[in-house]
């Protein structure tokens, strides 16, 4: 046969301009969507008849009703008279105070690192990576417990650790010193936030401004001016006070500060520790992804340090950063549901115990994934936007 | 900030002349390279120094290593100035295989060395042929026959015996083994032309990652009962596998899905030109190229996997971490707990740093090509 050889006719097609692609395309679709619906509506008939076997009224009625379940450690006024629905709210603020502050301070820990993993010091960049290397091959629920062991075997209230003045470590948690933060220090702290947010828009034209001239311009006095004196002039104005209060030991327990619960404690430092590891292998990667000769031709124009970093390395390196840093920090919301092999009081912990005393597991079970499911799609949102706004404009 | 400020310095010290002694050009290049890296050097090594001392302290010198059976009377007399090894050697077995008889503990024993010796050969190169899916399948149901027993004259012992070591590698076993193909048709749903099928394939990657892995394991232990026919009624283990291979699926598809989109567009073109079917062209060009881009995410996916099967703790099955964390249970030695988490830490450690030192060669490797 040669390959010259007449082509056969093209085949004869059904349905008009349908094709085979097609058709196969329709029935591999029917068939798997069939399948799906099909083991839908047999686990859900099974469901059903389960539940009406064992009397459980589904819905999420049971909300409404009185919680009984003490919360040992809450952000939020809590009281077991309250209803499942504010146990659950409760759960939520417990989540996202140990969410927003392990990111923060994985992200401090992480980056500072992996920066030490690349420094020229050799001691430091093999501790480092010692760091690293250990605490990404145990697993986190292995070390949560261990840091929750190491809490209870810490000395008694009477006999803590006070590694500096005001600061206590014992098996009760660790006690901080702290400002008792009332409405009018909400005032002030508002105010800063506002003039944080004004600061960001003028920056902005300020910005917008040397674009077009190529004059920089100064935006530190703006800085000064709304974060820091518009709200020190509140302050005095309004005469808010902000006297420390400093924790004191009376009887068995501490009194006054700002009390770390030892689950908290040890949870966070799980999450913390653990999660440093893998972002600072994500920065790592970031900063070597520059190439070197931007070092080489930043030096060589003679720029100084802090503006070479801020302007010429940074940016280039938080292309490659931001992305898996987001699966991090999704990674560190969703392990902080391991709390409930502590007894750290989170949402997962409190739906839990209302699955145990109502029976309603569909619903306590629905509203974990909803809980998490918005957290994550907020975190990955936050994060996209960010990251299309600093992902490399080509062309 | 010094450290960051350090990177560009390396190069310079580097060009030094390299004259004198070794050692000490060697100090001076990557320890006292300047002032304030010789201070931090110093105040390194004396936080090393002291970290040292007091743990050889504690662990080896003031450390008791055996005592008379089940007696921890020299261990409490060193409470809190010296480690208390003793309860290795007391609790090793509780520990690795669990409340599984005790005189028929060589099986789960054997089991573990088998599962060893699998991971070894899936590692060399040139045994990733047809024949290593035999060797699995052949491992796996030897496995299967030496844990549950009933021929052979073995003796049968049911899965709730099970425990320990062997759980915690059959958990992650064979949660990849089936979560890798359910990963590949997920991925494959996920590109597909067809939109229901691609939106399934979305909706159950999003849902599976979008939550905690214990809220899944909470799913397959409470309400995985409510879902099947009244009567029937499958084990706890089981259990929790299942929704350990939902779980891997989901994960492993994302990284499967890497690997497709860097296969050339002009790879299925040609396969299409070719006249191959959908499942033809896929089995024979597109995933072998696809799975060799991400063998080290895959990799990283595994050893991640690896350390997450203990989170079956929290609904009671006993892997490797339960039975630790019930062998300190026994007032007799409950203060010793920290030894117990630093031995299983070190047998999980050994697992995944050698699949992360595994990863790195195969980077290596892929990087000369």
């Amino acid at each position: 046969m040669t390959s010259d050889s007449p082509r056969p006719p093209p085949r004869r097609r059904f349905f008009g301009a349908w094709g085979r692609r097609e058709l196969q395309g329709l029935f591999w679709q029917v068939l798997v969507v069939g399948i799906v619906l099909g083991v839908v509506v047999f686990l859900w008939s099974n469901t059903v008849t389960n539940l009406t076997a064992r009397r459980i009224t589904t819905g999420f009625a049971f909300l409404g009703r009185e919680a009984g379940m003490p919360i040992a450690d809450s952000l939020l006024a809590y009281n077991p008279r309250d209803t499942y629905l504010w146990a659950f709210v409760v759960g939520i603020a417990n989540t996202l105070r140990v969410a927003v502050i392990g990111i923060v301070l994985a992200t401090i820990l992480g980056t500072l690192i992996g920066i030490s993993r690349l420094s020229a010091n050799w001691l430091l960049s093999r501790l480092a990576a010692v760091y690293v290397e250990t605490l990404r091959d145990i697993p986190l629920l292995l070390q949560l417990l261990f840091w929750y062991v190491l809490m209870q075997a810490l000395p008694a209230a009477r006999a803590a650790w006070r590694p500096v003045e005001g600061v206590f470590l014992s098996n009760r948690g660790l006690i901080l010193p702290a400002i008792p933060v009332g409405s009018p220090q909400l005032w002030v702290i508002g105010t800063a936030v506002l003039g944080l947010a004004v600061f960001y828009l003028i920056r902005r034209w300020l910005i917008a401004q040397q674009m077009r001239d190529g004059r920089p311009r100064a935006a530190w006095p703006f800085a000064v001016g709304l974060i820091l004196a518009l709200p020190a002039t509140v302050s005095v104005v309004l005469g808010v006070s902000w006297t420390i209060e400093w924790p004191q030991l009376r009887g068995f327990n501490f009194v006054g500060g700002l009390t770390l619960a030892p689950e908290y404690f040890a949870l966070l430092i799980a999450l913390v520790t653990y999660t440093s590891a893998f972002i600072a292998e994500i920065v790592r990667s970031g900063i070597q992804s520059v190439p070197r000769g931007q070092w080489d031709a930043a030096n060589a124009l003679g720029l100084r340090r802090s503006f070479l970093l801020r302007q010429i390395i940074l940016p280039q390196a938080l292309r490659v950063i931001v992305p898996p840093m987001t699966s991090q920090y999704l990674n560190l919301t969703k392990n902080s549901s391991l709390a409930v092999a502590i007894g750290y009081q989170d949402v997962v912990s409190i739906a839990n115990t209302t699955l145990n005393q109502t029976g309603q597991a569909i619903e306590a079970i629905a509203l974990i994934m909803a809980v998490f499911l918005t957290i994550s799609l907020g975190i990955s949102f936050f994060m996209n936007w960010y990251n299309a706004r600093i992902a490399l404009v080509e062309r | 900030m010094t450290a960051i400020t350090d990177i560009p310095d390396a190069p310079r010290a580097a060009r030094r002349p390299q004259v004198g002694n070794p050692v000490l050009r060697w100090l001076r290049t990557n320890l006292f390279s300047s002032i304030p890296n010789g201070i931090l050097s110093v105040v390194l090594l004396a936080v090393l120094a002291k970290g040292i001392l007091s743990f050889v302290q504690w662990g080896i010198a003031n450390a008791v290593w055996l005592t008379p059976a089940s007696d921890s009377s020299a261990c409490r007399a060193v409470r809190g100035i010296g480690a208390c090894w003793a309860i290795i050697p007391e609790k090793y077995r509780f520990i690795l295989f669990g409340t599984y008889p005790f005189d028929e503990q060589w099986r789960p024993a054997l089991s573990v060395v088998l599962f060893i010796a699998l991971f070894y050969f899936s590692t060399r190169r040139a045994l990733w042929r047809r024949e290593l899916a035999y060797l699995w399948i052949g491992a796996l149901a030897l496995i299967s026959v030496l844990m549950w027993g009933g021929v052979f004259g073995l003796s049968f012992v049911s899965q709730d015996r099970w425990g320990g070591l062997p759980v915690t590698l059959i958990l992650a076993t064979f949660g990849l083994a089936f979560g890798f193909p359910l990963g590949i048709l997920v991925a494959l749903g996920r590109r597909s032309k067809l939109p229901a099928i691609r939106s399934l394939s979305v909706l159950y990657v999003e849902l599976i990652r979008g939550v905690p892995l214990v809220s899944l394991l909470f799913m397959a232990s409470v309400m995985f009962p409510l879902f099947m026919p009244s009567g029937f009624n499958i084990d706890k283990l089981l259990r929790a596998q299942i929704a350990i291979i939902l779980f891997a699926g989901a994960y492993l598809a994302e990284v499967i899905r890497g690997g497709l989109q860097a296969v050339p567009r002009g790879q299925y073109e040609a396969a299409d030109a070719l006249g191959l079917s959908y499942w033809r062209k896929h089995r024979l060009i597109v995933l072998p190229q696809a799975i060799r881009h991400v063998i080290p995410p895959l990799v990283n996916t595994f050893i991640a996997f690896f350390k997450d099967t203990s989170l079956v703790l929290i609904i009671g099955i006993f892997d490797l971490l339960t039975t630790a964390k019930t062998a300190i249970i026994d007032p007799a030695w409950q203060q010793f707990s920290v030894e117990v988490y630093i031995f299983v830490a070190a047998i999980y450690f050994m697992f995944c740093f050698a699949m992360s030192r595994y990863s790195r060669s195969l980077e290596a490797h892929s990087a000369v090509r």
